[in-house]
């Protein structure tokens, strides 16, 4: 048997998007096929295809030499595939043995059947978990843990994983490669999607490069260098080089003291943060999703209760104003969930007047015709690509819904930004921009916070980087000083030697 | 303490409706479907039982019926809600008002008819004589019923697979997709549990506890049970509490009514405590600790 | 399950329009079978039905019905806009009749001030109803489904504890009616039909005011924000809570108006609840959907459930089938509303 899996001119349309362009695929007993692409390119389409999550427009897919038709993920699983999504589908409200008893055989709920289970994949591939413990305490690694346990109780033989190490620690993605690496040896066949080239280089043995949903080569991971390989994935030369030219920074805009909040849950989630950021300076928070950021940029922006602390914007105590009080003091937020930035059943220019309608208004009456007016302005200045001002924003593409939040936040009076993943799930050229605009404001005196999960972003545009790790600061350094190691060491919760 | 076993007795018959509505809306809503539509499956459950009962002088098979029509009314909202992810709230709104219509529709020659049969409590040996505690043991048969399904429903809902599957297809269906279990077919299937035992509900009504057909019998019976499965945070046995609670509010009623107190402010003791068991669950600390189906009224799209 | 394809597409006005005639006219197909499994002849009930539209006189009364759709109707818009599930119009509507009642019959006022405080006090009375549930939602996240519809339930005992008690009228004979109102809280009709104009204007003109109110203002602009996305709302800074709750206001004071048109431009008195209010503030949920949330179109939809209910009516007097039968009708004119509107937003094929 040659391949254990074969796609063959996979074509997916999704309404003004082809994500898949008669694209193949194919797999061998035994390897890690890394599928390599940009945000957008159509990866996560391909894996879905082949877990029966959607079906393809055309295109074949063979299973061990045998045509298939995959309808949904029951039919996949029944021919030996598993998936770890990019982001972790486990139903949080129920313990981890519940959630595992929704794949295993069985009609009454036996704890001790699960647990067994578990010892004895701890002891194949070091896999951990406590059984008892509810999904929603458990940390983004260990809930992939969770899924990847989910994708191994079955037995499957062909693993695909998308994206594992987004929400990830590098020493948590070093046991993960150990654990593929074992699993290699036993002659399983894995799909590691990624869309980072160290990781692909460390873990590949042959690599697939996707790019707008065309298959552009297949490789042997031995014959090809880095360099070569972002040109494929990117089709164009990269020159990642952003000038970040030094500032004279002003006054402090923001100061946060000995920071207390809550989560949904009442659990406390940040725990005495404290720093400050003048003008012209961007002050960049990395960490591992979940580790308090969010409730952080909520406390800070009036979306949620402080306990305990202050946070002081232009020498004013804000602390647990309401939103429009801060809004008003010319604080702009991009959020990490771009669903929360903009109504989307909303039109374009109303979700551009979202925060300055009242600039509009005359005793409580809009004049929409200004409104249009600015909002054609903006548009044409941020390069939002939309048909009018009418349609709804759902409409829009992400790229697109991005550039309009960012418009609307960066475009008035703005003092202090908070920028939460901005370029989150964008491709590079739309991240290059956004970037490009962040350093933009940081020489015009805007003070950023910049909150990402993306390292090497974090590296690039900060002036100072403090970590994140479980609700408190691992420790602040300069941007200039800091190693990328010293940082991922913190990430994962230790803290630097001084 | 024999005041105490009497009261309880009665209690818990009056509870019992409430009680099997109860149950039925929280598997509707453990599998992530909101059915307003409680109030209508309740009345045609009710008119269905008592017609059938008086043609046939068979109450089983009219509580048989009862049980199938519920289900049937509960497909339309399975249709408008899971198949074709019509809003949740408008669909169980327009249940209700459809169940209302027929059952006055079909009720209209029922009025003032009484039924040939009555269904007698009976009482089980022995433990009926034990004070307070016998109260649960001198019951009709339906009650007795209902007991049964009180237990089965909670151990399936958490001590089997399947009530691990439509738990998880209240909170994340997408989850449950992926794990190759079909949500919509588990949707169906809550949503007809509950239809049938809102059926069941509103048979004992007619059948039962009042045995004659009053246009409106159900007097916002169904919208209690709604209320009450919030109250029980979702779990069948604390539904008892709640049903039989409201039970007591009934009897209530008539045992201020000799006091001299107006019946029709009597009649809103029902509503008021709805709304205040409503505003006791949603407030905060108790919020807090457990909520509503993540996934409750949102469809899923695969 | 079904080989179906779904794709979504763009729901255009005229799409709209087609999907809602659509909606009617299959739901008048399928009461029509509900119909004849109960032994009715569905045309002759149907021909009862509409048969009314021709005659002028029952124009008359179907305007007269339109009056408290309307008004409960738009007030709906509003609500259901701001994302809030008004389901308790009908007991606004009676506490709005309870309190024009307090003013006509109880309240020693300058005669000519008599009628205008009504409304006010119609509006106002409404308003607090509503404003209930709207506070526990908004603070404490209380579904208002459930408090609406059990506040329902409450205005109509309250309003027959009065009519059975403290304002049992002397002159009634042991009915339970309060006694007629004076003159001085009539309201006056078209001649010749029972269409009180001055409450028909205030509807039409609220249809009107409300919609500019949603469209031009920023309270409107508030409103659909806080209704369409409520974390966008707070991100943005817009209040939902006040959204909520003067939405509520908004709905609630007008279903209370269409109170006080009932009891001072019909029936002149307050009796029982059922017959000051046969579902109209049930029906206005019709009203606003059909309409699409918008409080001008309102009025055709209005007018159409004004129609049914002129039609209940008269089968009830003619073939003996009793008010509640209109309940099928709305119940499957929403669930086809829903069906349409998915055959509209999707695009449907096998494979
Ligand atoms: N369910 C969907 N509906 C509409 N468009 C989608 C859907 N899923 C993905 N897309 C679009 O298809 C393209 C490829 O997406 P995806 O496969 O997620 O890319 P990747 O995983 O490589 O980042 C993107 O343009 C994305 O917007
Ligand atoms: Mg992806």
């Amino acid at each position: 048997m040659e391949t254990v899996v074969e796609m063959k001119g996979i074509t997916k349309r999704f309404p003004g998007v082809v994500a898949n362009d008669h694209v193949d695929f194919d797999l061998k007993p035994g390897e890690i096929h890394a599928l390599l692409g940009e945000n957008g390119a159509g990866k996560t389409t391909l894996m879905n295809i082949l877990y029966g999550l959607y079906r393809p427009d055309e295109g074949k897919i063979f299973v061990r030499g045998e045509e298939v038709k995959i309808r949904s993920p029951k039919d996949a699983m029944e021919l030996g595939i598993a998936r770890v999504p990019q982001f972790p589908e486990t139903v949080d409200n129920l313990s981890v043995a519940e959630n595992l008893a929704l794949l295993l055989p069985g009609k009454i709920l036996r704890k001790n059947k699960i647990q067994s289970m578990i010892k004895e994949l701890a002891e194949r591939y070091g896999l951990e978990l406590d059984v008892d413990a509810m999904v929603y305490e458990l940390s983004m690694g260990e809930k992939q843990r969770l899924e990847l346990i989910k994708a191994l109780c079955r037995g499957a033989e062909i693993l695909i994983l998308d994206e594992p190490t987004t929400v990830l620690t590098p020493s948590e993605v070093e046991s993960l490669f150990q654990v593929l690496r074992r699993m290699k040896e036993e002659g399983k066949s894995i799909v590691f999607v990624s869309h980072k080239l160290e990781e692909v280089f460390a873990i590949a043995d042959r690599i697939t490069v996707l790019r707008r949903g065309k298959k552009i080569a297949t490789v042997p991971a031995k014959e090809i260098t880095k360099l070569e390989l972002a040109k494929l994935m990117v089709g164009r030369p990269v020159t990642f080089e952003l000038k970040k030219e030094p500032v004279v920074f002003g006054e402090e805009v923001l100061k946060v003291n000995n920071l207390r909040v809550l989560d949904d849950r009442g659990l406390l989630a940040v725990k005495g943060v404290s720093f400050s950021i003048r003008a012209g300076e961007i002050f960049g928070i990395a960490g591992v999703a979940g580790n308090g950021q969010r409730e952080l940029v909520e406390a800070i922006t009036g979306l949620r209760r402080v306990e305990d602390g202050e946070v002081v914007i232009l020498g004013k105590d804000v602390t647990n104003k309401s939103s429009a009080d801060i809004i008003k003091l010319g604080v702009a937020h991009i959020p990490d969930d771009r669903r929360v930035g903009a109504v989307l059943t909303l039109s374009v220019m109303d979700n551009l007047m979202l925060k300055n309608y009242t600039n509009f208004s005359k005793n409580g009456i809009l004049d929409l015709r200004k409104a249009r007016e600015l909002a054609e302005k903006l548009i044409e200045k941020y390069k939002i690509v939309t048909p009018n001002v009418n349609v709804p924003v759902q409409q829009l593409s992400g790229g697109n819904i991005a550039r309009l939040i960012l418009a609307r936040e960066t475009s008035g009076e703005c003092k202090l930004l908070i920028a939460f993943h901005p370029t989150f799930g964008l491709d590079v050229a739309a991240t290059e921009e956004i970037r490009k605009l962040l350093l933009e404001l940081r020489r015009k005196g805007v003070a950023i916070l910049l909150v990402s999960e993306d390292l090497e972003e974090i590296m690039q545009l900060s002036d100072r980087i403090a970590v994140m790790y479980r609700g408190t600061f691992m420790g602040i350094v300069d941007s200039e000083k800091a190693k990328v190691e010293e940082i991922g060491l913190m990430m994962g919760g230790v803290k630097p030697e001084t | 303490m024999e005041w105490v076993t009497d009261l309880l007795t009665m209690m818990i018959s009056a509870g019992t409706p409430l009680l099997l509505a109860t149950l039925g809306e929280i598997y509707a809503e453990r599998s992530g479907i909101l059915n307003l539509g409680v109030e209508g499956m309740m009345a045609v459950g009710a008119v269905t039982a008592f017609g059938i009962t008086l043609v046939t002088g068979n109450p089983l098979l009219g509580f048989l019926l009862a049980t199938l029509t519920g289900c049937l009314l509960a497909c339309v909202h399975a249709f408008l809600s899971i198949s074709i992810r019509s809003n949740q709230v408008i669909s169980g709104l327009a249940l209700s008002m459809l169940g209302l219509g027929i059952s006055s529709l079909a009720g209209r020659r029922l009025i003032g008819t009484p039924l040939p049969v009555t269904i007698r409590k009976i009482p089980v040996p022995l433990l009926s004589d034990i004070p307070v505690i016998g109260a649960f043991f001198n019951q009709d048969p339906v009650t007795y019923t209902s007991y049964v399904l009180v237990v089965l429903l909670w151990f399936i809902l958490f001590k089997t697979k399947l009530g691990v599957i439509i738990r998880a297809c209240g909170e994340n269906p997408q989850a449950v997709h992926a794990a190759g279990i079909d949500v919509y077919l588990i949707r169906y299937l809550c949503t007809l549990i509950g239809g049938a035992l809102a059926g069941l509900g509103g048979a004992y009504l007619s059948v039962v506890y009042t045995p004659t057909w009053i246009e409106g019998m159900t007097a916002g019976q169904g919208w209690i049970a709604i209320a009450l499965v919030i109250f029980a945070v979702w779990n069948p046995i604390y539904a008892t509490v709640g049903a039989y609670l409201f039970g007591g509010i009934r009897i209530l009623q008539y045992r201020l009514q000799p006091l001299g107190i107006s019946v029709p402010l009597l009649k809103t003791l029902p509503y008021v405590c709805t709304i205040v068991v409503l505003v006791v669950a949603s407030s905060g600390k108790f919020r807090k600790r457990i909520g509503a189906p993540a996934a409750l009224t949102i469809p899923f799209e695969k | 399950m079904l080989n179906l394809r779904l794709e979504r597409r763009e729901v255009t006005p005229e799409i709209e329009l087609i999907a809602t005639i659509v909606a009617i006219l299959l739901a008048f197909v399928i009461a029509a079978f509900i119909f004849l499994i109960y032994g009715i002849n569905p045309l002759y009930a149907y021909a009862q039905i509409f048969g009314t539209v021709r005659k002028a006189h029952r124009l008359g009364e179907i305007i007269t019905k339109l009056i408290p759709l309307l008004l409960c109707g738009i007030g709906l818009t509003i609500a259901f806009k701001a994302n809030t599930w008004n389901i308790g119009a009908e007991g606004q509507l009676l506490i709005g009749a309870i309190l024009a009642t307090w003013v006509a019959l109880f309240l020693s006022v300058p005669e000519f001030t008599r009628l205008p405080l009504m409304f006010l006090l119609g509006f106002v009375g409404g308003a607090a109803w509503a404003f209930i549930p709207a506070v526990l939602k908004s603070k404490l996240g209380t579904n208002e489904v459930i408090t609406t519809l059990m506040m329902n339930y409450i205005a109509a005992c309250f309003v027959d504890y009065l009519i059975y008690g403290p304002w049992k009228g002397a002159e009634e004979w042991g009915f339970p009616y309060t006694n007629k109102f004076p003159i001085s809280a009539w309201l006056p009709t078209i001649p010749k039909t029972r269409i009180h104009w001055p409450t028909l204007i205030i509807a039409l003109v609220s249809a009107v005011l409300l919609y500019f109110l949603l469209t031009k203002t920023t309270i409107g602009f508030e409103l659909r924000v806080a209704g369409q996305d409520e974390r966008v709302a707070r991100y943005a800074g817009i209040s939902v809570e006040k959204a909520i709750i003067l939405a509520m206001i908004i709905s609630g004071g007008l279903a209370g108006i269409a109170g006080v048109g009932e009891v001072a431009g019909v029936h002149h008195r307050l009796r029982y609840a059922s017959s000051i209010s046969s579902g109209y503030g049930y029906a206005g949920i019709i009203v606003a959907l059909l309409a699409r949330n918008n409080p001008i179109l309102s009025i055709i939809t209005a007018f159409f459930l004004a129609i049914l209910f002129v039609g209940g009516d008269a089968i009830q007097v003619s073939m003996g089938l009793p008010f509640g039968v209109v309940n099928i009708f709305n119940g499957i004119i929403l669930a086809c509303l829903l069906t349409s509107e998915f055959l509209a937003k999707y695009k449907i094929s096998w494979r």
